[in-house]
């Protein structure tokens, strides 16, 4: 059951093949057995679980079901629900139970889906590798010596063993792209505004956004469907009316002008991710599509002013962490500056502590306009370089890493190599355009994930292009050794 | 060594709208701890904040009142800081594009006119409360008041003495008043005062370093507090001293005021704009609707009762000192129908009567209408305006209106001219000693001695003689 | 560009976080690396650009003056690591 598509689940569930309770209950199962090795979920709710599949399963028999109703699904644990842990993989928030429902999750609950339970994740959505949590690092499943990619690891790692159909994840910088691309799966950071931050634990306000991972991009559009619409207790929250995604997966691509961004291909990229980068483009010239060069002369520097911008909105965001209203309290402070800087210092891991200093630094006196007030003009430049291209293109082809996954312990004491390895996701964020990661061709037995890049709510487009791609591949039906 | 005094002063003035700026939660006052927290008022993980547009329509409706440049594209900004009522460890305020741009009001001292200059004004949220008591050696903290929408108002260091300020504060909290914004309530802490005082000498062109003093709670206090101020910072400079940069509070009982040792060495507040929320744009339509919903302003108010209803422009200031009493004023005077005996009344007899039982004059017994109803039987000689005063006092005990007691009470005045002419001749007849005295007086003491006879027939009159006729009759008889 | 002792100290203050003293120097390296990778943003004259805080052209959307949220101050404490009496406790606060 668990390598069935969630399209293919919810047909299974709708002629009454296999009853959602008989699905989460697998699913269940295989947690049980199988994560001890990936570590991707801190908490499993079974209980709740069970008693939505129930639910899920009178609404399909009442035939009052929707494409994602009793379909087992995962939340990144950075999502608020209600009377539920919510950890944001930090111990600052180990004993954290969320008195609420992020907007993302009563969407999705409203919709039917069955939540399995809450994916580890790098601390605060800050990293890379998913190595930063306080649970513990979450392997690879296809290569337990090997990262996840993060910060959404735990969500990309779970889809991928089959842990899940599917799971929520969020991108601030790649972190829904990259994880996909490590872990052989479909990956969908939307437009920012597209999805509601209410209830998103903050990382960066102006750069974060929240995103559907599953095995194929039709599974994708059917949880961005329920995923995405105007929310008015986000003030980021955008009124453009949300499309039928699932309606145009079909539509032809012929024609689609396809921008191969030169700054993407260089000196960076490991020669293998190259090769099965340029074989699917070759794919997609052979479905019709027209590929060019073009130039993003800004890349270079994207991943330095990302790293000035995300630090000092989460500088400032993480300081409502403070051992008073929840979360983490150190043991008898004995005054209020050992309160803060105990608990804080306690509550926090070596990442998020190094991004609220640098953010700190960037903001205080003197050097506001050095490094803030630039790396916000610089994120001008980068989203003007994206309007000139997609004045030439229709979409932009590029890896999602330099690299597939390194191993584990590789880039954990050298923070400066593991944010230069973000440079073709973070640009993105900066923009605030939407993207996709889909599988291509593996190196070496390791995933590697194609990244296409659109413009502002053309979500649409880049689910259809992401399926013509897998009407006519495999790479996105293989799974992992002994899953 | 001839000095000078500057002061600015930055006024918080808490609006008055139902719920808060940023999230739904009730602003009422005197609730419960922690019974007005919302998740977004105490900074939950995850939440976001919501802009009520009734709190930059009341800021609009602030700049509008001063005259003001408005901020037609604003920017809330966080300020950074760590303190237990600051839920976020950031307050959401605004920085470089306040909504309200600089302007000017008119103050009056002593009978001079001044123009004080408004640098801006602009939103931002309120801080939560600390109690100190009853909690062994800790504080507690309650989160009701975090999020309640505040109007920052700046002015321009235009003040030259601390009654210059107070004549300012006062003027602001009068606009406000007006304008239905704030309720102006320094006790409760609606309306705070922090006053940045300096002194230079005469023929410099410098200002000296200033001291912000706090904790002020009424125009009396914030007098003293600046003079007090500007006597320790003479005296430290004489005694060849400097003044330092800092916050000082200021301590009523001791009417001095204190450095505050606890609070942040130069705070680095490191400003940005709030990614959480988008530039304000104010539009044409808001800013027409404001305009025209504008209440009558205080300056306008009284130049109008002073050429519409011929009061003297001390009256007029009196009348319009709030606009409940200017509203209390039309209302009664629409009834009464004779401007200044209004005014008088409620200047005198109602003024007495609301500072004795320490009610306000939207909680007055005695209505505008129900004194309106007695002076319009004052201006028609129904009653004697003494007569009156017995009337009032009815009214004020709830015993009805003035009709139904001068009816009930038979308290018409007695005005047929007969009539007053018997008792007035009766009186004569009693007291032939005193007519005689009185016609062989000097004229100069003439005017006193009649007093006794007015008074013999306003006794046997029972009051209701009405007194002119009766001196009239007296004098033409004696 | 360098992140010495009091550097860390400062902005360590600032933030509310404790450097144990073992750490700064380990810390203040990589703070350090962090601003040079940071400093290449100077690489490109930005004199002429409009900083851009928001990725859409949107403006702040207004909320009506309503309550819409009730008291839940049970729920919201039942998280709170010290409260009596409705308020939340921290050690005393000398004003």
């Amino acid at each position: 059951m668990h390598e069935k598509s969630v399209t293919e689940l919810a047909a299974g569930l709708r002629s009454g093949e296999f009853s959602s309770v008989e699905l989460v209950e697998h699913y269940l199962g295989r947690i049980e057995r199988l994560d001890g090795e990936f570590n991707s979920f801190i908490t499993v709710t079974a209980e709740q679980a069970m008693e939505q599949a129930r639910a899920a399963d009178a609404r399909i028999a009442a035939g009052d079901a929707g494409p994602v109703t009793g379909i087992p699904i995962a939340h990144k644990d950075i999502y608020c629900t209600n009377g539920v842990k919510t950890s944001c993989g930090s111990r600052m928030l180990d004993n954290f139970t969320a008195p609420y429902d992020a907007n993302v999750v009563s969407r999705l609950r409203d919709a039917g889906a069955v939540m399995l339970g809450k994916t580890n994740m790098d601390e605060f959505a800050m990293g890379s590798t998913n190595e930063s949590s306080f649970y513990g690092p979450v392997k690879n499943p296809w290569d337990t010596g090997r990262v996840p990619g993060g910060s959404s690891g735990g969500s990309a790692a779970a889809v991928a063993a089959r842990l899940c159909a599917a799971a929520t994840g969020t991108d601030t910088g790649g972190s829904i792209r990259q994880p996909a691309s490590h872990c052989g799966i479909t990956g969908l950071k939307p437009t920012y505004g597209r999805v509601s931050r209410y209830g998103m634990i903050a990382y960066a306000s102006s750069l974060d956004q929240g995103g559907p991972m599953a095995q194929t991009a039709e599974d994708v559009a059917l949880l961005l469907q329920a995923m995405a619409g105007f929310d008015e207790r986000d003030s980021t929250s955008s009124d453009t009316p949300v499309p039928d995604y699932s309606a145009t997966l079909e539509d032809s691509i012929d024609g689609l002008k396809i921008g191969l961004p030169g700054e993407y291909f260089d000196a960076g990229l490991d020669d293998n991710v190259r090769k099965s980068v340029e074989e699917a483009v070759d794919l997609y010239r052979s479905l019709g599509a027209e590929v060019r060069e073009i130039s993003l002369p800004n890349t270079g520097l994207a991943v330095a002013s990302y790293y000035v911008v995300a630090p000092a909105e989460c500088s400032s965001n993480l300081s409502r962490y403070d051992g008073v209203r929840f979360g983490h309290r150190c043991d008898d402070p004995v005054d209020l500056e050992d309160l803060y800087k105990r608990s804080r210092s306690e509550g926090f891991g070596a990442e998020v502590k190094r991004r609220i200093m640098i953010g700190t630094y960037v903001l205080s006196a003197g050097y506001y306009d050095a490094f803030y007030l630039k790396a916000q003009k610089i994120r001008q430049l980068i989203s003007d370089d994206f309007r000139k291209a997609f004045e030439q293109v229709d979409v932009i082809m590029g890896p999602a890493s330099p690299t597939t996954a390194v191993a584990l312990g590789e880039m954990a004491d050298d923070p400066v190599s593991m944010y230069l390895s973000d440079v073709y996701t973070v640009m993105t964020n900066m923009a605030g355009l939407p993207g996709i990661s889909i599988p291509v061709a593996p190196v070496e037995g390791m995933p590697v994930g194609l990244q296409i890049t659109g413009n502002y709510f053309d979500e649409a487009r880049l689910l259809n292009i992401a399926h013509r791609f897998q009407q006519n591949s495999d790479w996105h039906r293989l799974m992992p050794e002994g899953v | 060594m001839q000095w000078e005094t500057v002061i600015g002063l930055e006024i918080h003035a808490q609006l008055s709208t139902q719920s808060k700026i940023f999230s739904g939660a009730s602003t009422a006052y005197g609730a419960e701890p922690n019974t007005q927290a919302c998740l977004v008022s105490l900074g939950m993980p995850g939440v976001l904040p919501v802009l009520n547009r009734e709190a930059v329509r009341m800021a609009i409706m602030f700049g509008t009142a001063i005259d003001a440049e408005l901020g037609r594209r604003n920017v809330f900004a966080r300020k950074n800081y760590f303190y237990p009522d600051l839920p976020k460890g950031y307050q959401i305020s605004q920085f470089e594009l306040p909504i309200v741009g600089p302007g000017q009001v008119e103050i009056s001292v002593d009978g001079e006119s001044k123009t004080i200059g408004v640098t801006r004004a602009h939103l931002e949220e309120d801080a939560g409360k600390s109690l100190h008591e009853d909690f062994h050696g800790m504080t507690g903290i309650d989160l009701n008041r975090a999020g309640t929408p505040l109007l920052e108002i700046v002015s321009e260091p235009d003040m030259r003495s601390a009654k210059e300020a107070v004549a300012y504060a006062r003027k602001i909290h009068q606009i406000v008043r007006y304008l239905g914004i704030c309720d102006g309530n320094m006790q409760e802490g609606s309306f705070r005062c922090d006053a940045n005082v300096s002194v230079k000498l005469r023929e410099h062109t410098e200002f000296g370093t200033r001291a912000e003093l706090k904790n002020i709670n009424s125009f009396r206090f914030l007098e003293r507090a600046i003079n007090f101020e500007v006597e320790r910072q003479i005296d430290l400079i004489e005694s060849g001293g400097e003044v330092v940069q800092e916050t000082r509070l200021y301590d009523a009982d001791k009417d001095e005021t204190r450095s505050m040792r606890s609070k942040e060495e130069a705070n680095d507040y490191r400003y940005f704009p709030d990614p959480d929320l988008l530039p304000v744009e104010i539009s044409d339509a808001m800013i027409d609707e404001v305009k025209s919903a504008l209440p009558e302003m205080p300056d306008m108010r009284r130049n109008r009762f002073e050429s519409e209803f011929e009061l003297s422009r001390q009256d007029a200031e009196s009348l319009t000192a709030s606009r409940e009493m200017a509203d209390y004023f039309e209302t009664a005077n629409g009834i009464a129908g004779d401007a200044k005996l209004t005014a008088n009344w409620i200047m005198g007899e109602l003024s007495a009567a609301m500072n004795r039982e320490g009610k306000e004059i939207v909680t007055s017994p005695v209505t505008a209408e129900l004194l309106g109803g007695m002076v319009r039987r004052i201006a028609d000689k129904t009653i004697s305006g003494k007569i009156a005063k017995d009337v009032f006092e009815a009214m004020w005990n709830g015993e009805g209106a003035a009709d139904a007691i001068i009816e009930a009470k038979g308290l018409k005045q007695i005005t047929d001219t007969g009539a007053i002419e018997a008792i007035v001749d009766e009186v004569l007849a009693a007291n032939p000693e005193q007519v005689e005295n009185y016609r062989n007086a000097p004229d100069d003491k003439k005017g006193k001695m009649i007093g006794f006879f007015v008074g013999q027939v306003m006794k046997m009159s029972k009051g209701k003689a009405n007194p002119q006729q009766v001196n009239q009759l007296l004098r033409e008889k004696l | 560009m360098s992140f010495d002792q009091s550097d860390v100290e400062k902005i360590a203050h600032l933030a509310r976080l404790a450097v144990p003293a073992g750490e700064a120097r380990a810390l203040g390296g990589d703070l350090s690396r962090i601003l040079d990778l940071v400093a290449q943003m100077e690489q490109v004259d930005t004199s002429a650009v409009e900083p851009m805080a928001h990725p859409l052209q949107m403006t702040q959307r207004l909320r009506d003056d309503r309550v819409t949220e009730e008291n839940q101050r049970e729920l919201y404490q039942s998280v709170a690591p010290a409260t009596e009496k409705g308020l939340y406790l921290v050690p005393r606060v000398i004003e």
